[in-house]
Order: C-alpha cells, then structure tokens, then sequence
C-alpha cells in the first residue's frame, strides 16, 4: 500500500517537474508516465481526457486524481495529486524569492518587458487551436475551406462566441456567469 | 487569517468553474485577482502568467503560488493550491464512483460544446485587453506577432516564445545602454 502510494507520488512529481506549458502540452507526458507503470489502458486514457474536459478544475490534477484513484482509492488520488503539485510549490515560490531581490535590476526589468508582449502571442495562439475544435470543425485550413466555408462553421456555437465577446469585453460580465450560461444553453439547445 | 480564507474561497472559485485548465483559467484568475480583489494591478498579474508559463507544472497552480505568495506569503501559497485543485480532486472522484458512462450523455455533450465556444470569446478578450496594455512600441508587437507565428505556423512550444521575448527584451536593453553611452 505505502509502496503504491509511494510510486504514484513520484510518477506524478516528475510529470510536474518536467511539463512546460501546462494544459494540453502535459497529456503526453501524464500517457508516458502512466503506461511506464502499467496503471492504464490506452481506452481508459482517452476516458481520462474526456473527463478532465468535462470537470472543473486543471487538467493535470483531473489526471492526477483519476489516475490514483483507480490505482488505489482516495489515498492514491491525494498522493498523485500532491505530487503533481508540490514542484510548482518549490519553484514558484524560489523564482519569486529572487524575482523580488533583483527588482530594481535594468536587465531583469528588460527580460520581463520582452516576455509580456510573447504571453499576448501565446494567449492568441490559444485562440486559435481551441477554435479548431469548438466554434470551427477540424480542416479549417484547407482549400476545401473556400470552396464551401460554411460546411467549416458550426452554427451555435460560433454564435455563443460572438455573444460571450460582446458581453466579457463591452459590458464586462464576469467569465465564471458566462461559462455557467453557455454549458446551460449548450446542454439544452446544441444537443 | 481572514486573507487567508478570502485566497483560499477565491481560488476555489476558479478552480470551480473552468473547465479544462490552462490558459483558459487565466481570464477568471484576472478577473477575480485584479478587478474584484485588487490584490494585484494589471501588470503584475502578466508578470505572474510569464512566470507560470516559464517554469514546469500546472499553469493554473503555478500562477495561484504566485498570487497566494504575494499576497500572504508561504500560508497564502498553500490556500491558493489548495483552493485551485480541490475542485478537480473532488468532482473527478465523484464522477468515477457515480457517473460511469459520463462521456455518452449528450447533455454532457452539449454542455461541453457551449463551454468550449464561450471560452474561446473570453481568451480572445483577454488577449485584446492585454495586448491594449502591453503592446505599446514596436518592439513589443514584433515580438507579440512572432511568438504567434512560431507556435501557430511552426508548432514551436511555447516556452520558446518566452525565451525569445526575454532574449529579445534584454538584446534591446543593452543596445539602447551602449547607443546612450556611446
């Protein structure tokens, strides 16, 4: 038992030690580690992802969790979990340590001053790959795209992302109001 | 400890209602840090997303850390994970003890599709809102639109669009120190 819980806790750590990007960059990392321990069927796997799309919360800890439980229970789900966390914990808080001591360093400022712009970029990238699979369908960026466009757009839902625009960014309703009434309209009216 | 609590109820919240991590929690951890709470302004909150994004892990936690840590220290850290990561734990083991065929319930469905359509609006506005605030020289939107170029046309990861900024950012730093000198 302590030895199970022992192995989850470092599967995990090393999926949150070495996983950049968070999100879906760290699902092929969480299909290596598992399958190097035997934990899961590849069918199982893809379940996971299904449901960790479904649930709140990140996906890595849905993995986390889901995959301890399985393997043994809820001591096992709170040991994946911890260890899925616990190199963010170290990290973070070392980086803001030196971060605070280096303050008024020219060249940390500068640093920073070129990352800002590249999140703007990261955050549009963003747009772009999940409006592949949501408001567009897969195959956007063929020609076939030009010969008949609206075969490429889905109805509903690109509605309920010109109508989320208008509401976050003219009139500033919060994005947990927005995200609660569009799963209410997508549950009873795109099914 | 009444910080400590309001860290904790308020990650709890974002961790709670968005679905499916990463860059999408980042509108509502925005909207709850610096609109609602004021715990950090504008700037700040992009400072702590570069810092999340560049280190390993969960993107979420990572930047609930940051913001637990800055605001209430090592106990304000923990609050925050905790907060942000209980409702993952929580409502998966629900589902696996109550909820075997989740993925066949077409509301389920539905539901996911709404989500995912919302979501993009919300990224796309945060994207706008800080891009009015950052992109502000030329510098910082030939950086913004390379970073874009590379990962959408390349497929580079992510992290190396935040290694170049910084490049980028320091590169020009020391020229313009040794043209002022000079």
């Amino acid at each position: 038992m302590v030895n199970a819980l022992g192995t989850l806790f470092l599967i995990f750590f090393r999926i949150g030690l070495f996983s950049f990007g968070g999100g879906y960059v760290m699902l092929p990392l969480i299909y290596q580690g598992v399958q190097e321990f035997g934990i899961m069927s590849s069918k199982e796997f893809s379940n996971l992802v299904a449901l960790s799309q479904i649930t709140p919360g990140p996906i890595a800890v849905n993995a986390a969790t889901y995959t301890g439980f399985l393997y043994s229970g809820i001591p096992g789900a709170a040991a994946a979990t911890l260890g899925v966390t616990l190199p963010s914990l170290i990290l973070v808080l070392v980086v803001s340590h030196y971060l605070n001591k280096f303050k008024e360093s020219g060249a940390l400022n500068a640093v920073l001053g070129g990352i800002r712009p590249a999140t703007v970029g990261l955050l549009a990238s963003a747009v772009i790959f999940l409006s592949e699979t949501s408001i567009f369908n897969p195959g956007i960026w063929s020609i076939a795209f030009f010969q008949n466009p609206l075969n490429y757009v889905n109805g509903l839902p690109i509605l309920i992302f010109i109508i989320t625009i208008i509401l976050s960014g003219r009139f500033k309703l919060s994005p947990i109001s927005l995200t609660i009434a569009a799963g209410l309209v997508g549950a009873f009216v795109i099914r | 400890m009444k910080l400590i609590l309001q860290l904790f109820i308020t990650f709890l919240k974002v961790g709670t209602f968005t679905f499916g991590g990463g860059l999408v929690m980042l509108p509502v951890i925005r909207r709850e840090v610096v609109s609602l709470k004021c715990w950090m302004t504008d700037q700040e909150i992009v400072d702590c997303f570069a810092i999340a994004q560049s280190l390993p892990g969960v993107l979420a936690v990572n930047a609930s850390i940051y913001i637990g840590n800055k605001v209430k220290g090592f106990a304000g850290a923990v609050a925050a994970t905790l907060g942000v990561t209980l409702p993952a734990f929580v409502s998966i083991i629900l589902v696996l003890i109550f909820l075997k065929n989740f993925s066949g319930n077409v509301y389920v469905q539905g539901a996911f599709e709404g989500i995912k359509a919302a979501t993009v609006g919300l990224i796309l506005v945060t994207a706008f809102s800080m891009g009015k605030l950052i992109l502000k020289d030329k510098l910082a939107y030939l950086i913004a639109t390379v970073s874009l170029i590379f990962i959408v046309v390349f497929q580079i990861s992510a992290v190396w669009a935040i290694v170049f900024g910084g490049l980028a950012g320091l590169i020009s730093y020391r020229v313009t120190r040794r043209e002022n000198r000079g």
